[in-house]
């Protein structure tokens, strides 16, 4: 499985440490916050609202750089709109290996 | 060249911040995490360029651009490639931005939008172009409420007395209309009546069995008449 990395922040940090702690650090405040209103939505079966939960947690996917992971969040973004969950545990596990590397960082 | 930026992800705003912070005749002036919050900003303030989030929760980026009378030049910013060709419907949408955003790609979205002229309204509070309706909404009345629909997005309208049912993937909608008035509405290349109580989007149906069709959780009845234009109009192996 791809692993979650930092080349986008430090490609676009252009050097500046000061603002990858910060990026970091409102990842880290804010991934839980979003992880937890989606599996509270996919939990009450709001399939619309986890949707839209899971749009928004493409963006951090991305910033990671789990490009393959990216692929799977849309599909599952696409299944959840037509209520269906195909796509649940495996987007659930890419939510697992970001909390492990947000926690390392 | 002065912006704002509107998205509800303090992610996707710090980055945004920082990717204009190396464009030196770029100045953000303010961030906004809700569209309301900027309208205000916008009736006091002179922008020329706002750097705007799609999906937000209550009010999306297209409802915002819809309540400006004379909306500055807009960049769309959005994890979602496939809404470009609505986004291009807008005059004042000079470029669109897939996230994650990199510096280069802000830097030509700027660059564009220097080059962008922009039509202003006098009167009205249309910013799309030509007209509200541009061929692929359809804007129903619902307790004297105009609610657009993207047409592409119905997958059935069905007709129930004086009232039709107009479903769609989001949502379902029950108007006090005719399957004859929404009929001529609807455009020929994705609807077929198949019944006279019916009309399907022939691109939702995913079988067809003897005299019925299943098109999403419904079946559909196919009356004989309306039998052999359907089966005209699919792609038979």
């Amino acid at each position: 499985m791809e692993q979650p990395n930092l080349s986008y922040i430090e490609s676009m940090s252009g050097g500046n440490e000061a603002f990858e702690k910060k990026i970091i650090g409102i990842i880290k405040v804010e991934f839980p916050e979003e992880k937890h209103v989606y599996f509270e939505n996919i939990g009450a079966n709001n399939f619309k609202a986890a949707a839209e939960n899971v749009h928004k947690l493409k963006h951090k996917i991305s910033i990671l750089g789990l490009e393959r992971s990216y692929a799977l969040a849309d599909d599952f973004e696409t299944n959840l709109k037509n209520e269906s969950t195909t796509g649940k545990d495996e987007f659930d596990a890419i939510l697992h290996l970001m909390t492990d590397f947000l926690e390392t960082i | 060249m002065n912006c704002i930026i509107i998205d509800d992800e303090t992610t996707a705003r710090a980055i945004i911040i920082q990717l204009c912070s190396n464009i030196p005749r770029v100045t953000v002036l303010e961030e906004f995490s809700n569209a309301i919050q900027a309208i205000k900003y916008l009736n006091q303030n002179d922008v020329d360029l706002i750097l705007l989030d799609i999906h937000m929760p209550d009010f999306t980026g297209f409802d915002f651009i819809q309540t400006l009378k004379n909306p500055p030049k807009v960049v769309l910013m959005t994890s979602d490639a496939n809404l470009a060709l609505e986004a291009f419907e807008y005059d004042c949408i000079v470029d669109y931005l897939v996230k994650p955003i990199t510096l280069p790609r802000l830097e030509k979205a700027f660059h564009k939008a220097d080059l962008t002229r922009i039509k202003r309204v006098e009167n009205g509070v249309s910013v799309k172009k030509n007209t509200l309706s541009t061929g692929n909404d359809l804007y129903i009345n619902i307790d004297r409420r105009l609610i657009k629909i993207d047409i592409p997005s119905i997958y059935l309208v069905e007709a129930k007395g004086d009232y039709i049912h107009v479903k769609t993937e989001d949502q379902n909608y029950t108007v006090h209309s005719t399957l004859k008035k929404i009929e001529g509405k609807l455009p020929d290349s994705l609807f077929l009546k198949v019944h006279r109580s019916y009309i399907i989007n022939v691109n939702k149906i995913i079988d067809i069995e003897d005299n019925s069709v299943l098109i999403k959780k419904d079946v559909i009845p196919v009356s004989r008449s309306n039998r052999p234009e359907l089966m005209k109009r699919l792609n038979l192996l």
